[in-house]
């Protein structure tokens, strides 16, 4: 009922309108053609300027409302976000002159050279001195934003410094697997086709000694305030993307071709809490690139700690080799030994090991 | 083919002022099957782009309004949505298959069949013969396949989505691994062959009119038109044209390359996949990568295909609504050169974060920034037209200073996001929405509209209404600032695109009332185009009438054919051209068609 109603006072409004529509036609008609265009052109100058004006206003109270639901009204969470930060701002105020600027003069000059009988147009076609200011400035301006632009992206897609701990992101849909290098500090090898669903979600090669002490978590990832972060990303099916708006960052995780990328956090998650006065705050992981049909639930979370409180978490976790091979971890001996998150439902499988060649 | 062997094909040019003269009319009987379907005019094919290109406008509006439902209103059931969805939104209530479906279908219909085939199909089409004086385009019967290749990929696109998986829903950017396999989405599977398919035939479709398109530019001017003495309006339609046909071939071979590692087995795009219930796939040693590059090397300098008809159009329309000439038309037709040349060297931008060789993205990085400044001069340009004219605010002329308030807005934030470093914060963000939009999106729009209101009285004979015409412009841009302006904000927030819900993200769950703001502005704004159509379709039949051949008081030679010019355009002879475009205001003169022989004492410019 009423969505009929809805219905018929739209199509009321829209009859309304066409009436009206024909009417000024026929006006116009009585009016003559030319009263009728200066009269149109009046309006529609005037237009111009309360369009200007009130947009103005409007680009201003937009900002006041939603600028503290931005990123941009707290600290960036990464050293390197910190960056980005200053240089969004220099981008801001340059195209945010150019946009006020250009954005009058246009408005303006349509106000100020409506039609006037009594105006001689300008034959005015073309000035090599103004069309050489127009091309230099721009120019430079861009030159200077580029130079810094490439300084910045540099240093993110550069080496990251020698103490930075690295872990491995892989994505699937819908979630995020992490692995840590585990006391040996290096990875095993993994092929694709020793996937498990259940005992081995990343197909590590389980006789590579160097996976053994590998600990492998989903959903949550702990890394270190104030220590750089190493993420090497891939993964599993389709493209996936880590996106890390408080660190400023993002990176596609591509099945089969690895990608990096690394920050230093500079807040933990508990002060993180406190600078945005949000109890819920949380570092999230946002998968940024189409990935089906679950893509908008595809979350991960980051815990920043401090490295008492890293060491703590990572002594309580047990490595990936141990969950699929219970009987080969010495703390087996005790049932109620903690295990990791993906572990619960772990039991010993035949496992293929298919060497990649 | 000559001009002169057009003549002579179309001898007969049959015009509806020579109707009582049928002696005029010998062998070129026209049928209703071969004046309005099957018809070589290009004015008439013009028309039938136009109009195909408004039908997939409004379903691809319509399309987003539904997923502006869900965005805006997350927790609301819509029982109406059901009855029109069926299992696509069961209790009413849009499901995320649906959804993935719509956005991916709106962006496809909108990029391709609408601001490609609908905006350049139809100006191309409309205006190269008749502003460069020829009786049509060198090869009308591919003019004729041009359109009815659209129109297959317009049923193929449609059919899908009334096949049981659903229509494509992977983006309509298809990146595999996605767009490749069925198992890892439902819209992958029927959906996409069929995506693929029209896609196919739409590159045929605008290869066949590209070419032509450029084949006549170049040939088949008349007397005197020189190639400095065209309109900027075909300038641009030329580039646009040389930009699709040198671009959509790459795209097509990357479609092919995925039909076979879907259907063939083979691994371009596919490499150490393990999908959820399915297990390992075979395929080895693919790159996913290698389908964005050549997506995107026809993607980018897809956005021109679609930006510079707009601009070509602007020009024209703001200098013969100031009544004073462009400003530096050797610089406008320069800056579209250079627009054209970066356009293709920029493609990777698209791709900063996709683990690309930092060293490369620098370089893209400097040639993407390089594109400001001919958009700049541009613009600048565009000012300086404006500035001390005669400014005729007729619907036109509105949508065209709305056009170039938009390109403004829109193509600052690319200096943003053409920055990797700020990219790498900004990707896939609501930011590149806003930007996309803006620019691309509701300017182009704003191009098209304002061609289609300038050129409608030579299409029809008869005027639009002015008042709906207003109606519909201040509406129109005061709602798409509204819609995508606060958009910057959501992206500055870091709120990923193609979402269906957020409720469940802590950093971006506040931008719910916003949303719905958004998705009520869109509704209004879909709403309000209907003023527009009605307007178009009232006035083919109602309109008043023409009385003079040039009611813009303009110079080109569009102007100089009959109010409903026949098949050939011209009665007689074609007429000889004189001077450039834009001499308005030159001597106390208000305006100086092309046609007119230069006067002894006129001055130079």
């Amino acid at each position: 009922m009423t969505i009929l109603l809805t219905i018929a006072v739209i199509v009321l409004v829209f009859v309304v309108i066409f009436q009206i529509a024909k009417a000024s036609e026929y006006v116009s008609l009585l009016k003559g053609e030319e009263a009728s265009r200066q009269q149109n052109n009046k309006i529609n100058g005037f237009l111009m300027v309360a369009f200007l004006v009130l947009g103005l206003i409007g680009v201003w109270y937009c900002n006041s409302v939603l600028f503290d639901k931005t990123l941009l009204a707290h600290d960036a969470a990464s050293v390197e976000g910190a960056r980005v930060d200053s240089m969004l701002w220099l981008t801001l105020a340059v195209t945010g002159i150019v946009f006020i600027g250009t954005q009058i003069v246009l408005f303006v000059f349509a106000y100020k050279y409506q039609e006037n009988k009594n105006r001689k147009v300008y034959f005015f076609s073309h000035s090599n001195t103004l069309e050489a200011i127009w091309t230099i400035i721009p120019a430079i301006a861009l030159t200077v934003l580029v130079v810094i632009g490439l300084r910045n992206w540099f240093l993110f897609t550069g080496e990251p410094p020698k103490n930075a701990m690295v872990v491995e992101v892989t994505g699937k849909q819908f979630g995020w697997i992490f692995r840590y290098p585990g006391k040996d500090g290096a990875f095993g090898k993994k092929y694709y086709k020793n996937i498990d669903a259940a005992s081995n979600t990343l197909g590590l090669l389980w006789d590579d000694k160097l996976g053994q002490d590998d600990l492998v978590t989903e959903q949550t990832m702990y890394i270190v305030k104030g220590k750089p972060v190493k993420l090497i990303i891939g993964s599993r099916d389709v493209i996936h993307d880590v996106g890390l708006s408080h660190f400023r960052l993002k990176m596609d995780a591509v099945p089969g071709i690895p990608t990096t990328m690394w920050f230093t956090p500079k807040y933990t998650t508990a002060e993180m809490k406190e600078i945005t006065g949000n109890p819920n705050f949380q570092y999230e992981i946002s998968c940024d690139q189409m990935c089906g049909n679950g893509h908008y639930s595809m979350k991960g979370v980051i815990e920043v700690v401090s490295q008492e409180d890293y060491d703590l978490w990572i002594a309580k976790q047990n490595p990936y080799y141990f969950a699929a091979f219970p009987e080969k971890d010495p703390a087996a001996a005790k049932p109620a030994a903690a295990t990791t998150d993906t572990s619960k439902t772990a039991k010993p499988v035949e496992v293929k090991t298919v060497a990649k060649m | 083919m000559s001009n002169e062997a057009v003549l002579h094909a179309h001898s007969d040019v049959a015009t509806h002022d020579a109707h009582g003269d049928h002696s005029h009319e010998h062998h070129h009987h026209e049928t209703f099957i071969t004046k309005y379907v099957f018809s070589q005019d290009h004015k008439m094919i013009a028309k039938q782009f136009l109009i195909t290109g408004m039908v997939w406008a409004v379903l691809g509006g319509l399309m987003s309004v539904l997923f502006r439902l869900q965005l805006g209103y997350p927790d609301a059931t819509f029982p109406w949505l059901e009855s029109i969805l069926g299992k696509w939104a069961k209790g009413g209530h849009i499901t995320p298959e649906a959804y993935y479906a719509l956005v991916t279908t709106h962006g496809t219909v909108l990029v391709f069949f609408v601001l490609t085939a609908g905006l350049s199909g139809t100006f191309a089409n409309f205006l190269i013969p008749l502003q460069i004086g020829a009786r049509d385009m060198a090869s009308p019967f591919m003019n004729m396949l041009s359109y009815w290749f659209f129109f297959g990929a317009s049923i193929v696109m449609l059919s899908s989505m009334f096949v049981e998986t659903g229509p494509f829903s992977g983006g309509w950017t298809a990146y595999p691994p996605l767009s490749a396999l069925g198992d890892a989405s439902p819209g992958s599977k029927t959906g996409m062959d069929l995506w693929i398919v029209s896609m196919a035939l739409f590159v045929v479709s605008s290869l066949l009119g590209g070419l032509n398109y450029i084949a006549t530019v170049l040939n088949m001017r008349t007397k005197g038109m020189s190639m400095t003495r065209l309109p900027l309006t075909i300038w641009a339609l030329f580039f646009t044209a040389v930009l699709g046909v040198l671009s959509f071939p790459v795209l097509l071979s990357g479609f092919i390359l995925l039909i076979f590692d879907r259907n063939f087995g083979t691994s371009f795009y596919l490499s150490d996949i393990f999908i959820n219930g399915v297990g390992a796939l075979p395929n080895e040693g693919g790159s996913a990568i290698l389908f964005q590059h050549l997506f995107w090397f026809l993607g980018h300098p897809e956005v021109y295909i679609i930006l510079l008809p707009a601009m070509g159009m602007v020009s024209e329309i703001l200098s013969v609504n100031s009544r004073k000439p462009i400003f530096g038309y050797m610089a406008m037709i320069g800056s579209l050169f250079a627009i054209a040349i970066l356009a293709f060297l920029v493609w990777a931008h698209h791709m900063f974060v996709t683990g690309l060789n930092p060293f490369l993205g620098s370089v893209f990085v400097l040639l993407t920034l390089l594109i400001a400044v001919p958009s700049a001069i541009k613009v600048f340009n565009w000012l300086t037209t404006l500035w001390r004219g005669n400014i005729r605010f007729t619907p036109g002329m509105l949508f065209a200073i709305g056009f170039v308030s938009l390109f403004i807005s829109g193509g600052l934030t690319g200096i943003w996001l053409g920055n990797s470093a700020l990219d790498i914060h900004l990707h896939d963000t609501y930011f590149v929405i806003a930007h996309f939009h803006i620019v691309m999106g509701v300017a182009s729009m704003f191009g098209m509209f304002a061609g289609i209101y300038h050129w409608f009285p030579k299409m029809y004979g008869r005027y639009m209404n002015n008042t709906l015409a207003y109606m519909h412009f201040w509406i129109t841009i005061a709602g798409a600032y509204m819609i995508f302006w606060p958009m910057h904000y959501e992206g500055l927030a870091g709120m990923p695109r193609r979402y269906y819900d957020y409720s469940i993200w802590e950093s971006f769950k506040q931008f719910q009332d916003l949303n719905r703001f958004i998705s009520l502005v869109a509704m209004i704004v879909f709403a309000a185009q209907f003023l527009f159509l009605f307007n178009f379709f009232y006035s083919i039949f109602k309109g008043r009438k023409l009385t003079t051949l040039n009611p813009w008081e303009a110079n080109t030679l569009e102007w100089t054919t009959p109010i409903h010019p026949g098949h050939g355009n011209w009665v007689g002879e074609i007429p000889e051209v004189h001077r450039w475009a834009y001499d308005y205001g030159k001597d106390g003169k208000e305006f100086i068609q092309q046609t007119t022989p230069v006067g002894p004492d006129e001055s130079h410019h």
